[in-house]
């Protein structure tokens, strides 16, 4: 307690950039801008509702749900290799994770596009051995593609690091009483790695259902998502009213499914990364 | 004694948070904001302006008309210098958002062919200088298609699947769309305006993608068949890849201007006429075209191009290939409608 007012900067800071401006989304969202001046209004929420913007929600779910679960497909496995007891190298293993990371994420994501280019490095390779060329940028599953590659690492790291954590005598104990590796996996490391898949599965979730770069890079602008409709709302159209009501929705839509993970993350600690 | 302490630290950072804050703006040198599309000037003529006048240039782009409407009107940026086209200026004008010219500091504006001078979109020829002007075309490339390309229905041939580059840009697509439909760029009708979304709609599975300034690389390269282009950037990438070539669609198409305006919130009006004046100095003109491509309304910088540039449907197209050209039109009257249409047909 004594140390209160080291918080007082960071408060400081929470009122100007988080809380002023999270109601000046709210108060654009319900207000439009009449001959009269501002008046109250639903109107953007309800056009939210029209099928062509509702088929947009879909999509950025959908797409956001597939990347998480091949990013945890992916990441499960290779969170096990890291954390695993017989790897030597696992320092540098989790040094070549992380490493891309710390490219810019543009960068990397223009780098994609270079390499799935009719032209480009996969096409010409394929046409070296003698396969014909594929249509690979601009499709759906390049938008995927760029969100598993883009945010697998915030599933692995979570879950090694739970994993890394699960203590030995509790396999060793299940070996000795004759439990083979797959029931020691189903009965001990995958339930006490659940806290990691949780906050794994979110965090890679929310970065995906709210992304619009990858989605107008690698989707070449044909697969508009929540992201992309709110960026054009605000820097395209003008339309503020509309783009903060997609905010809005977009808002409480994260904080049910951060409400749904955390029921059961409830008995668990929390899995590193938050 | 613990109090102070608190409040002797709170107050220590709070200052600097102050002083960081305020750090940004405080410049001996005046500095002048810029805003031009991307990749439209030769970017060492900026850094002789700013040795010769002593004035920092702030150099910022946007891609699209919108764009920078959008940015101006809620009192982002402080710009000193803008570059809109056309219909845009004409709509700032009635909004009041430009500042008139002095046009004892632009001397060098007796070099601005006759022809450009009260346009429609400023009539008196008070607030712009025409910077660069150009069509807006089909770029296509020779070893791709089998048919000669010559109108913008070419655009929903269905041969050309995936192989079709379109511009992120609402009004020039829907322009695109009614004049193929037969319609004016300009058309207000609801019905006609229905049609061009519809007829955008149905193009879409044939498109490759929606693309801003990278439309050059991916022409270049070979990645797509047809693109929709305007004039100069065709002069650059056919310069790059000779396989390409441009053409005006017989439906016609839009004739634009780009000109240099002062935003009325600028606050550095002088420098930015400099900054006009020292752009229409024949020299810089000169290279500025050289190196955009796209074509000057500069009689001497004109003079100094190479004559087969002069000679190019891109660069230079005479008259007769303009008959059924229009110019954009201020449609703020319906742009809500365009605004829709085209969230629409992105979001479908």
């Amino acid at each position: 307690m004594k140390k209160k007012w080291l918080s007082y900067p960071y408060i400081i800071w929470m009122l100007f950039f988080i809380l002023i401006p999270l109601i000046l989304v709210f108060f654009y969202s319900i207000t439009i801008r009449t001959d009269e001046g501002l008046a109250f209004t639903l109107k953007q929420y309800k056009r939210f509702l029209e099928p062509i913007y509702i088929k947009v929600f879909i999509r950025s779910v959908y797409l956001a749900l597939i990347s998480t679960v091949l990013c945890l497909l992916l990441g499960y496995p290779m969170a096990m290799i890291l954390a695993g007891r017989d790897f030597k190298k696992k320092n540098i293993m989790v040094l070549l994770f992380v490493i891309p990371m710390w490219m810019n994420f543009l960068l990397r994501t223009y780098a994609w596009m270079t390499l799935l280019e009719r032209r480009g490095l996969i096409n010409t390779f394929l046409s070296f051995i003698g396969l014909p060329s594929l249509n690979l940028l601009y499709t759906q599953e390049a938008v995927v593609l760029g969100m598993v590659y883009n945010f697998l690492p915030f599933m692995v790291l979570p879950i090694y690091s739970v994993l890394s954590k699960i203590d030995r005598q509790l396999i060793e104990a299940a070996e000795d009483l004759g439990a083979n590796s797959f029931t020691i996996f189903r009965k001990i490391i995958f339930p006490l790695s659940l806290p990691g898949v949780t906050s794994g599965i979110t965090m890679v979730f929310l970065p995906a259902v709210t992304t619009f770069v990858i989605s107008r890079l690698l989707g070449g602008g044909q697969f508009t998502l929540i992201g992309n409709l709110i960026e054009q709302q605000f820097l395209y159209v003008g339309d503020w009213n509309f783009g903060s009501a997609i905010s809005m929705i977009m808002m409480i839509v994260i904080l049910l499914s951060m409400g749904v993970m955390s029921r059961y993350d409830k008995e668990h600690e929390g899995g590193g990364l938050w | 004694m613990k109090k102070r302490v608190k409040i002797l630290v709170f107050a220590v950072l709070l200052s600097l948070t102050i002083i960081l804050l305020s750090s940004c703006g405080k410049e001996n040198k005046t500095t002048l904001n810029v805003y031009n599309w991307g990749d439209y000037i030769d970017e060492s003529v900026i850094k002789t302006f700013e040795e010769q006048y002593k004035i920092k240039v702030n150099y910022d782009t946007f891609s699209t008309n919108e764009d920078m409407y959008v940015k101006i009107k809620s009192g982002g940026g402080n710009y000193d210098l803008l570059f809109p086209s056309d219909y845009m200026i004409k709509k700032m004008i009635n909004e009041g958002m430009l500042q008139k010219l002095d046009f004892n500091n632009i001397p060098n504006y007796k070099y601005i062919e006759e022809r450009f001078e009260n346009l429609d979109y400023d009539p008196q020829n008070e607030y712009s200088v025409p910077y660069m002007w150009g069509t807006l075309g089909i770029l296509y490339n020779k070893t791709m298609v089998t048919k000669p390309i010559t109108a913008w229905r070419d655009l929903w041939d269905e041969e050309y699947k995936k192989q079709i580059l379109m511009l992120d840009s609402q009004r020039d697509s829907i322009g695109i769309a009614l004049k193929m439909l037969g319609y004016s760029m300009n058309s207000k009708k609801t019905e006609e305006l229905e049609a061009a979304k519809q007829a955008l709609i149905k193009q879409k599975p044939l498109v490759l993608a929606y693309v801003g300034d990278d439309v050059k690389d991916k022409m270049i390269s070979g990645e797509a068949a047809l693109a929709v282009v305007w004039s100069g950037d065709a002069v650059y990438m056919i310069r790059e890849n000779p396989d390409l070539d441009y053409i005006l669609p017989t439906e016609g198409t839009n004739l634009w201007f780009d000109a240099m305006v002062i935003p009325s919130t600028s606050k550095h009006k002088t420098e930015a006429e400099k900054f006009i004046n020292f752009l229409c100095e024949p020299e810089i003109a000169f290279k500025n075209t050289d190196y955009i491509g796209y074509s000057t309304p500069h009689i001497e910088a004109k003079k100094m191009l190479e004559p087969e540039l002069l000679n190019s449907i891109a660069a230079y197209p005479k008259e007769e290939e303009l008959v059924n050209s229009e110019i954009f039109d201020d449609l703020s009257s319906v742009i809500r409608e365009y605004d829709r249409i085209w969230t629409e047909i992105k979001a479908e």
